[in-house]
Protein backbone atom coordinates (compact mmCIF):
# COMPACT_ATOMS: atom_id res chain seq x y z
CA UNK A 1 0.00 0.00 0.00
CA UNK A 2 1.30 3.42 -0.88
CA UNK A 3 1.61 5.24 2.45
CA UNK A 4 0.24 8.80 2.50
CA UNK A 5 -0.80 8.28 -1.13
CA UNK A 6 -3.59 5.78 -1.60
CA UNK A 7 -7.17 6.00 -0.38
CA UNK A 8 -6.64 2.62 1.27
CA UNK A 9 -3.89 4.05 3.46
CA UNK A 10 -6.05 6.90 4.72
CA UNK A 11 -9.00 4.62 5.45
CA UNK A 12 -6.87 2.11 7.38
CA UNK A 13 -4.94 4.86 9.19
CA UNK A 14 -8.15 6.66 10.18
CA UNK A 15 -9.70 3.42 11.48
CA UNK A 16 -6.59 2.47 13.44
CA UNK A 17 -6.34 6.00 14.90
CA UNK A 18 -9.74 5.70 16.62
CA UNK A 19 -8.58 3.37 19.45
CA UNK A 20 -5.46 5.54 19.87
CA UNK A 21 -7.66 8.61 20.35
CA UNK A 22 -9.87 6.74 22.84
CA UNK A 23 -6.78 5.73 24.84
CA UNK A 24 -5.50 9.31 24.73
CA UNK A 25 -8.81 10.76 25.89
CA UNK A 26 -8.97 8.24 28.74
CA UNK A 27 -5.43 9.36 29.73
CA UNK A 28 -4.05 5.84 29.20
CA UNK A 29 -0.68 4.98 27.68
CA UNK A 30 -0.77 4.72 23.87
CA UNK A 31 2.64 3.09 23.65
CA UNK A 32 1.69 -0.58 23.24
CA UNK A 33 -1.16 0.16 20.84
CA UNK A 34 1.02 2.52 18.79
CA UNK A 35 3.64 -0.21 18.53
CA UNK A 36 1.07 -2.68 17.25
CA UNK A 37 -0.23 -0.20 14.65
CA UNK A 38 3.32 0.52 13.48
CA UNK A 39 3.85 -3.24 13.09
CA UNK A 40 0.64 -3.52 11.03
CA UNK A 41 1.88 -0.76 8.72
CA UNK A 42 5.25 -2.50 8.38
CA UNK A 43 3.38 -5.51 6.98
CA UNK A 44 1.39 -3.23 4.67
CA UNK A 45 4.65 -1.66 3.51
CA UNK A 46 5.86 -5.11 2.44
CA UNK A 47 3.43 -5.32 -0.44
CA UNK A 48 0.22 -6.26 1.36
CA UNK A 49 -2.73 -4.12 0.32
CA UNK A 50 -6.43 -3.74 0.84
CA UNK A 51 -8.57 -4.28 -2.22
CA UNK A 52 -12.15 -3.02 -1.80
CA UNK A 53 -13.55 -5.89 -3.87
CA UNK A 54 -11.36 -8.82 -2.90
CA UNK A 55 -10.30 -8.02 0.66
CA UNK A 56 -6.59 -8.30 1.33
CA UNK A 57 -4.30 -8.90 -1.61
CA UNK A 58 -0.64 -9.46 -1.39
CA UNK A 59 2.60 -9.99 -3.15
CA UNK A 60 4.49 -10.28 0.07
CA UNK A 61 8.04 -8.98 -0.14
CA UNK A 62 9.64 -11.71 1.94
CA UNK A 63 13.13 -10.57 1.03
CA UNK A 64 12.43 -7.04 2.32
CA UNK A 65 10.77 -8.34 5.49
CA UNK A 66 13.69 -10.60 6.37
CA UNK A 67 16.16 -7.80 5.74
CA UNK A 68 14.12 -5.50 7.97
CA UNK A 69 14.22 -8.07 10.77
CA UNK A 70 17.97 -8.49 10.27
CA UNK A 71 18.37 -4.70 10.25
CA UNK A 72 16.52 -4.25 13.53
CA UNK A 73 18.53 -7.09 15.11
CA UNK A 74 21.83 -5.56 13.98
CA UNK A 75 20.91 -2.07 15.15
CA UNK A 76 19.67 -3.42 18.49
CA UNK A 77 23.02 -5.14 19.03
CA UNK A 78 24.86 -1.94 18.02
CA UNK A 79 22.92 0.21 20.49
CA UNK A 80 22.97 -2.19 23.43
CA UNK A 81 26.56 -3.22 22.69
CA UNK A 82 27.76 0.37 22.60
CA UNK A 83 26.02 1.24 25.87
CA UNK A 84 27.94 -1.62 27.45
CA UNK A 85 31.23 -0.60 25.82
CA UNK A 86 30.92 3.00 27.08
CA UNK A 87 30.01 1.75 30.57
CA UNK A 88 33.00 -0.60 30.79
CA UNK A 89 35.67 1.16 28.73
CA UNK A 90 34.62 4.80 28.88
CA UNK A 91 34.87 7.13 25.87
CA UNK A 92 37.12 5.27 23.46
CA UNK A 93 37.23 7.19 20.19
CA UNK A 94 38.22 4.25 17.99
CA UNK A 95 35.36 2.11 19.26
CA UNK A 96 33.04 5.10 18.81
CA UNK A 97 33.83 5.31 15.09
CA UNK A 98 33.59 1.52 14.81
CA UNK A 99 30.05 1.57 16.21
CA UNK A 100 29.04 4.46 13.97
CA UNK A 101 30.36 2.47 11.01
CA UNK A 102 28.39 -0.58 12.17
CA UNK A 103 25.20 1.48 12.48
CA UNK A 104 25.77 2.84 8.96
CA UNK A 105 26.84 -0.47 7.40
CA UNK A 106 23.39 -1.78 6.32
CA UNK A 107 22.58 1.52 4.56
CA UNK A 108 25.96 1.53 2.79
CA UNK A 109 25.44 -2.09 1.69
CA UNK A 110 21.97 -1.13 0.46
CA UNK A 111 23.20 1.87 -1.56
CA UNK A 112 26.20 0.12 -3.07
CA UNK A 113 24.10 -2.99 -3.77
CA UNK A 114 21.61 -0.79 -5.60
CA UNK A 115 24.31 0.10 -8.13
CA UNK A 116 24.72 -3.52 -9.19
CA UNK A 117 21.00 -4.31 -9.00
CA UNK A 118 21.25 -6.23 -5.76
CA UNK A 119 18.35 -5.77 -3.37
CA UNK A 120 20.19 -5.83 -0.07
CA UNK A 121 18.48 -4.26 2.93
CA UNK A 122 15.89 -2.93 0.50
CA UNK A 123 12.87 -1.89 2.57
CA UNK A 124 10.98 1.31 3.13
CA UNK A 125 12.53 3.76 5.56
CA UNK A 126 16.09 2.45 5.88
CA UNK A 127 17.66 5.88 5.22
CA UNK A 128 15.62 7.60 7.87
CA UNK A 129 15.99 4.75 10.37
CA UNK A 130 19.75 5.02 9.94
CA UNK A 131 19.67 8.73 10.84
CA UNK A 132 17.88 7.84 14.05
CA UNK A 133 20.39 5.09 14.83
CA UNK A 134 23.53 7.16 14.22
CA UNK A 135 22.13 9.85 16.48
CA UNK A 136 21.59 7.26 19.23
CA UNK A 137 25.19 6.02 18.95
CA UNK A 138 26.51 9.61 19.14
CA UNK A 139 24.37 10.41 22.17
CA UNK A 140 25.45 7.23 23.94
CA UNK A 141 29.04 8.39 23.45
CA UNK A 142 28.18 11.86 24.73
CA UNK A 143 26.65 10.34 27.85
CA UNK A 144 23.12 11.53 27.06
CA UNK A 145 21.76 7.98 26.67
CA UNK A 146 22.79 5.26 29.10
CA UNK A 147 20.10 2.66 28.54
CA UNK A 148 18.44 1.22 25.42
CA UNK A 149 15.29 -0.90 25.65
CA UNK A 150 14.56 -3.14 22.66
CA UNK A 151 10.79 -2.62 22.24
CA UNK A 152 11.12 1.18 22.62
CA UNK A 153 14.01 1.27 20.15
CA UNK A 154 11.99 -0.72 17.59
CA UNK A 155 8.98 1.54 18.09
CA UNK A 156 11.16 4.63 17.64
CA UNK A 157 12.75 3.31 14.44
CA UNK A 158 9.53 2.01 12.87
CA UNK A 159 7.05 4.63 14.14
CA UNK A 160 4.67 4.50 11.20
CA UNK A 161 3.79 8.17 10.56
CA UNK A 162 7.47 9.05 10.08
CA UNK A 163 8.75 5.80 8.57
CA UNK A 164 8.62 6.86 4.92
CA UNK A 165 10.53 10.17 4.81
CA UNK A 166 10.70 11.49 8.35
CA UNK A 167 10.46 14.02 9.97
CA UNK A 168 13.53 12.80 11.87
CA UNK A 169 12.67 12.81 15.56
CA UNK A 170 15.15 12.70 18.46
CA UNK A 171 15.11 9.52 20.55
CA UNK A 172 15.17 11.15 23.98
CA UNK A 173 12.28 13.41 23.03
CA UNK A 174 10.33 10.50 21.53
CA UNK A 175 10.82 8.30 24.61
CA UNK A 176 9.56 11.09 26.87
CA UNK A 177 6.42 11.38 24.75
CA UNK A 178 5.60 7.66 24.65
CA UNK A 179 6.35 7.11 28.34
CA UNK A 180 4.45 10.11 29.63
CA UNK A 181 0.70 10.56 29.65
CA UNK A 182 -0.82 13.90 28.75
CA UNK A 183 -3.83 15.42 30.46
CA UNK A 184 -7.08 15.05 28.54
CA UNK A 185 -7.24 18.76 27.72
CA UNK A 186 -3.69 18.83 26.41
CA UNK A 187 -4.20 15.68 24.37
CA UNK A 188 -7.45 16.97 22.84
CA UNK A 189 -5.61 20.12 21.79
CA UNK A 190 -3.01 17.93 20.13
CA UNK A 191 -5.73 15.96 18.32
CA UNK A 192 -7.19 19.22 17.04
CA UNK A 193 -3.79 20.41 15.82
CA UNK A 194 -3.07 16.98 14.35
CA UNK A 195 -6.30 16.81 12.38
CA UNK A 196 -5.73 20.33 11.07
CA UNK A 197 -2.22 19.38 9.93
CA UNK A 198 -3.53 16.25 8.21
CA UNK A 199 -6.15 18.29 6.31
CA UNK A 200 -3.68 21.01 5.35
CA UNK A 201 -1.17 18.36 4.28
CA UNK A 202 -3.78 16.70 2.09
CA UNK A 203 -4.49 20.01 0.37
CA UNK A 204 -0.75 20.66 -0.13
CA UNK A 205 0.00 17.22 -1.49
CA UNK A 206 -3.15 16.20 -3.31
CA UNK A 207 -4.35 19.57 -4.60
CA UNK A 208 -1.44 22.01 -4.87
CA UNK A 209 1.42 19.60 -5.67
CA UNK A 210 -0.77 17.79 -8.20
CA UNK A 211 -1.72 21.13 -9.76
CA UNK A 212 1.98 21.94 -10.20
CA UNK A 213 2.48 18.61 -11.98
CA UNK A 214 -0.38 19.48 -14.33
CA UNK A 215 1.16 22.88 -15.11
CA UNK A 216 4.48 21.19 -15.86
CA UNK A 217 7.54 20.66 -13.70
CA UNK A 218 10.03 21.27 -16.51
CA UNK A 219 9.80 24.89 -15.40
CA UNK A 220 12.30 25.54 -12.62
CA UNK A 221 9.91 27.51 -10.39
CA UNK A 222 7.00 25.14 -10.84
CA UNK A 223 9.29 22.22 -10.01
CA UNK A 224 10.42 23.96 -6.81
CA UNK A 225 6.84 24.65 -5.76
CA UNK A 226 5.81 21.08 -6.56
CA UNK A 227 8.69 19.74 -4.45
CA UNK A 228 7.66 21.97 -1.56
CA UNK A 229 3.94 21.19 -1.61
CA UNK A 230 4.56 17.47 -2.03
CA UNK A 231 7.14 17.14 0.74
CA UNK A 232 5.67 19.72 3.11
CA UNK A 233 2.25 18.13 2.57
CA UNK A 234 3.57 14.68 3.41
CA UNK A 235 5.42 16.08 6.46
CA UNK A 236 2.32 17.85 7.76
CA UNK A 237 0.34 14.61 7.55
CA UNK A 238 3.15 12.64 9.21
CA UNK A 239 3.26 15.13 12.08
CA UNK A 240 -0.55 15.16 12.26
CA UNK A 241 -0.84 11.37 12.59
CA UNK A 242 1.98 11.39 15.17
CA UNK A 243 -0.06 13.77 17.32
CA UNK A 244 -3.01 11.35 17.33
CA UNK A 245 -0.67 8.70 18.73
CA UNK A 246 0.59 11.09 21.42
CA UNK A 247 3.93 11.87 19.81
CA UNK A 248 4.94 15.47 19.07
CA UNK A 249 7.05 14.74 16.00
CA UNK A 250 8.84 18.02 15.14
CA UNK A 251 7.74 20.13 12.17
CA UNK A 252 9.74 19.96 8.97
CA UNK A 253 8.96 23.27 7.23
CA UNK A 254 8.52 26.85 8.34
CA UNK A 255 7.59 29.05 5.37
CA UNK A 256 10.88 28.40 3.52
CA UNK A 257 10.12 30.76 0.66
CA UNK A 258 10.19 33.72 3.05
CA UNK A 259 13.90 33.15 3.72
CA UNK A 260 16.03 36.24 3.34
CA UNK A 261 19.35 34.41 3.06
CA UNK A 262 20.65 30.85 2.63
CA UNK A 263 21.26 30.33 6.34
CA UNK A 264 17.70 31.42 7.00
CA UNK A 265 16.54 28.98 4.32
CA UNK A 266 18.16 25.97 6.01
CA UNK A 267 16.48 26.96 9.27
CA UNK A 268 13.14 26.72 7.48
CA UNK A 269 13.46 23.94 4.85
CA UNK A 270 13.45 20.23 5.79
CA UNK A 271 14.31 21.39 9.29
CA UNK A 272 14.65 18.00 10.97
CA UNK A 273 17.25 16.98 8.38
CA UNK A 274 19.23 20.22 8.47
CA UNK A 275 19.14 20.36 12.28
CA UNK A 276 20.29 16.75 12.38
CA UNK A 277 23.27 17.65 10.22
CA UNK A 278 23.87 20.79 12.29
CA UNK A 279 23.92 18.93 15.62
CA UNK A 280 25.56 15.66 14.62
CA UNK A 281 27.96 16.65 11.86
CA UNK A 282 28.54 20.41 11.37
CA UNK A 283 28.99 21.39 15.04
CA UNK A 284 31.29 18.44 15.59
CA UNK A 285 33.62 19.05 12.66
CA UNK A 286 33.65 22.75 13.49
CA UNK A 287 34.50 21.99 17.11
CA UNK A 288 37.33 19.80 15.91
CA UNK A 289 38.51 22.50 13.49
CA UNK A 290 38.45 25.20 16.18
CA UNK A 291 40.22 23.02 18.73
CA UNK A 292 42.81 21.81 16.24
CA UNK A 293 43.43 25.37 15.00
CA UNK A 294 42.90 24.26 11.40
CA UNK A 295 43.78 26.83 8.72
CA UNK A 296 45.97 28.79 11.10
CA UNK A 297 43.02 29.30 13.43
CA UNK A 298 41.16 31.38 10.86
CA UNK A 299 37.54 31.05 12.00
CA UNK A 300 35.99 32.14 8.75
CA UNK A 301 37.93 29.56 6.74
CA UNK A 302 37.10 26.87 9.30
CA UNK A 303 33.41 27.69 9.12
CA UNK A 304 33.40 27.81 5.32
CA UNK A 305 35.09 24.44 4.98
CA UNK A 306 32.72 22.91 7.55
CA UNK A 307 29.69 24.24 5.66
CA UNK A 308 30.96 22.67 2.44
CA UNK A 309 31.75 19.30 4.05
CA UNK A 310 28.40 19.27 5.86
CA UNK A 311 26.28 20.00 2.81
CA UNK A 312 28.26 17.69 0.54
CA UNK A 313 27.61 14.79 2.91
CA UNK A 314 23.94 15.78 2.94
CA UNK A 315 23.95 15.68 -0.87
CA UNK A 316 25.54 12.23 -0.89
CA UNK A 317 22.97 10.98 1.60
CA UNK A 318 20.22 11.81 -0.91
CA UNK A 319 21.87 9.45 -3.38
CA UNK A 320 25.13 8.72 -5.12
CA UNK A 321 23.93 10.26 -8.39
CA UNK A 322 25.91 13.26 -9.63
CA UNK A 323 23.03 15.76 -9.40
CA UNK A 324 22.51 15.04 -5.68
CA UNK A 325 26.20 15.48 -4.91
CA UNK A 326 26.38 18.72 -6.91
CA UNK A 327 23.24 19.93 -5.11
CA UNK A 328 25.02 19.43 -1.78
CA UNK A 329 28.22 21.16 -2.90
CA UNK A 330 26.18 24.02 -4.37
CA UNK A 331 24.50 24.72 -1.04
CA UNK A 332 27.75 24.24 0.90
CA UNK A 333 29.52 26.83 -1.24
CA UNK A 334 26.58 29.23 -1.05
CA UNK A 335 26.49 28.96 2.76
CA UNK A 336 30.24 29.58 2.91
CA UNK A 337 29.90 32.66 0.70
CA UNK A 338 26.98 33.89 2.81
CA UNK A 339 29.04 33.49 5.97
CA UNK A 340 32.07 35.35 4.58
CA UNK A 341 29.88 38.11 3.15
CA UNK A 342 27.93 38.62 6.37
CA UNK A 343 31.05 38.69 8.55
CA UNK A 344 33.23 40.84 6.26
CA UNK A 345 31.00 43.19 4.31
CA UNK A 346 30.55 46.69 5.75
CA UNK A 347 27.77 47.20 3.24
CA UNK A 348 25.87 44.25 4.71
CA UNK A 349 26.31 45.41 8.30
CA UNK A 350 25.13 48.90 7.42
CA UNK A 351 22.06 47.96 5.42
CA UNK A 352 20.94 44.55 6.68
CA UNK A 353 17.96 45.87 8.62
CA UNK A 354 16.58 48.08 5.85
CA UNK A 355 13.43 47.06 4.00
CA UNK A 356 14.85 47.56 0.53
CA UNK A 357 17.94 45.52 1.29
CA UNK A 358 15.84 42.70 2.73
CA UNK A 359 13.63 42.65 -0.36
CA UNK A 360 16.61 42.33 -2.71
CA UNK A 361 18.18 39.73 -0.44
CA UNK A 362 14.93 37.73 -0.42
CA UNK A 363 14.71 37.87 -4.22
CA UNK A 364 18.29 36.67 -4.70
CA UNK A 365 17.79 33.89 -2.12
CA UNK A 366 14.55 32.74 -3.71
CA UNK A 367 16.19 32.38 -7.10
CA UNK A 368 19.28 30.63 -5.73
CA UNK A 369 17.02 28.19 -3.87
CA UNK A 370 14.92 27.51 -6.96
CA UNK A 371 18.02 26.92 -9.05
CA UNK A 372 19.23 24.50 -6.36
CA UNK A 373 16.01 22.50 -6.69
CA UNK A 374 16.51 22.47 -10.43
CA UNK A 375 19.93 20.84 -9.94
CA UNK A 376 18.32 18.44 -7.44
CA UNK A 377 15.65 17.43 -9.96
CA UNK A 378 18.27 15.89 -12.26
CA UNK A 379 16.87 17.72 -15.26
CA UNK A 380 20.11 19.62 -15.82
CA UNK A 381 22.47 16.63 -15.92
CA UNK B 1 32.59 28.42 42.05
CA UNK B 2 30.38 31.05 43.51
CA UNK B 3 27.12 31.60 41.63
CA UNK B 4 27.72 35.30 40.92
CA UNK B 5 31.21 34.67 39.58
CA UNK B 6 29.92 31.87 37.36
CA UNK B 7 27.17 34.09 36.03
CA UNK B 8 29.67 36.88 35.29
CA UNK B 9 31.95 34.50 33.41
CA UNK B 10 29.10 33.18 31.25
CA UNK B 11 28.07 36.76 30.49
CA UNK B 12 31.67 37.64 29.58
CA UNK B 13 31.73 34.75 27.11
CA UNK B 14 28.32 35.67 25.65
CA UNK B 15 29.34 39.31 25.31
CA UNK B 16 32.46 38.29 23.42
CA UNK B 17 30.56 35.94 21.09
CA UNK B 18 27.63 38.27 20.42
CA UNK B 19 29.86 41.32 20.33
CA UNK B 20 27.12 43.21 22.15
CA UNK B 21 26.71 44.09 25.84
CA UNK B 22 22.93 43.89 25.61
CA UNK B 23 23.29 40.29 26.91
CA UNK B 24 24.06 41.87 30.29
CA UNK B 25 21.17 44.30 30.42
CA UNK B 26 18.50 42.05 28.90
CA UNK B 27 18.85 38.49 30.19
CA UNK B 28 15.71 37.36 28.41
CA UNK B 29 16.62 38.66 24.97
CA UNK B 30 16.16 36.00 22.29
CA UNK B 31 19.65 35.52 20.89
CA UNK B 32 18.40 33.73 17.76
CA UNK B 33 15.56 36.06 16.81
CA UNK B 34 17.74 39.12 17.33
CA UNK B 35 20.44 37.66 15.09
CA UNK B 36 23.00 37.76 17.92
CA UNK B 37 23.93 34.06 17.64
CA UNK B 38 23.88 31.40 14.91
CA UNK B 39 25.03 27.77 14.67
CA UNK B 40 28.68 28.82 14.49
CA UNK B 41 28.37 30.92 17.62
CA UNK B 42 26.68 28.10 19.53
CA UNK B 43 29.58 25.81 18.69
CA UNK B 44 32.01 28.47 19.85
CA UNK B 45 30.00 28.91 23.04
CA UNK B 46 30.25 25.17 23.77
CA UNK B 47 34.03 25.25 23.30
CA UNK B 48 34.52 28.35 25.44
CA UNK B 49 32.34 27.02 28.26
CA UNK B 50 34.38 23.82 28.25
CA UNK B 51 37.78 25.55 28.10
CA UNK B 52 37.09 28.36 30.55
CA UNK B 53 34.61 26.83 32.97
CA UNK B 54 35.12 23.08 32.50
CA UNK B 55 31.43 22.61 31.68
CA UNK B 56 30.91 19.98 29.00
CA UNK B 57 27.81 20.32 26.83
CA UNK B 58 27.06 18.11 23.84
CA UNK B 59 25.94 19.94 20.66
CA UNK B 60 22.66 17.99 20.63
CA UNK B 61 21.99 18.07 24.36
CA UNK B 62 19.69 21.08 24.40
CA UNK B 63 17.33 22.28 21.71
CA UNK B 64 17.67 25.85 20.50
CA UNK B 65 14.46 26.76 22.31
CA UNK B 66 16.02 25.50 25.54
CA UNK B 67 19.10 27.68 25.10
CA UNK B 68 18.09 30.84 23.27
CA UNK B 69 18.43 33.50 26.00
CA UNK B 70 21.31 34.51 28.33
CA UNK B 71 19.17 33.48 31.33
CA UNK B 72 18.58 29.98 29.95
CA UNK B 73 22.25 29.50 29.12
CA UNK B 74 23.29 30.62 32.61
CA UNK B 75 20.79 28.16 34.09
CA UNK B 76 22.21 25.29 32.00
CA UNK B 77 25.77 26.11 33.05
CA UNK B 78 24.67 26.42 36.69
CA UNK B 79 22.99 22.99 36.58
CA UNK B 80 26.20 21.43 35.25
CA UNK B 81 28.89 23.28 37.15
Amino acid sequence: MAMFESLQFFIVAAALAVPAIILGVLEKSQKLYGGIVSFIFLIFSMGVDLDFKNGFTHEFNLNGALFLLAYLAIEYCVAVGFVRVVKTKGRDEKLYYLFIALALAPLVVNKVGGFVDLKLFAFIGISYMTFKMVQIVIEIYDGLIDEVKGPELFYFLTFFPAILCGPIDRSRRFMEDINGVRSRAEYLNMVGDGLFKICLGLVYKKVLASAMVMIGTQNMYIYGLQLFFDFAGYSLMAVGFSYLFGVKTPDNFNQPFRSIDLKDFWNRWHMTLSFWFRDYLFSRILRRAMRGKWFGGNKLTQASVCFIINMTVMGIWHGLELHFIVYGIYHGVLLAITEVYQKKSKFYKKHKKEKGYRLVSWFVTFNLVMFGFYIFSGQLF
Amino acid sequence: MEEKVLEEKVLDILEEICDDDIVRTDRDINLLDEGLMDSLDFTELIIMLEDQLGVIISPSEYTREESDTPAKIIEIVRSKA
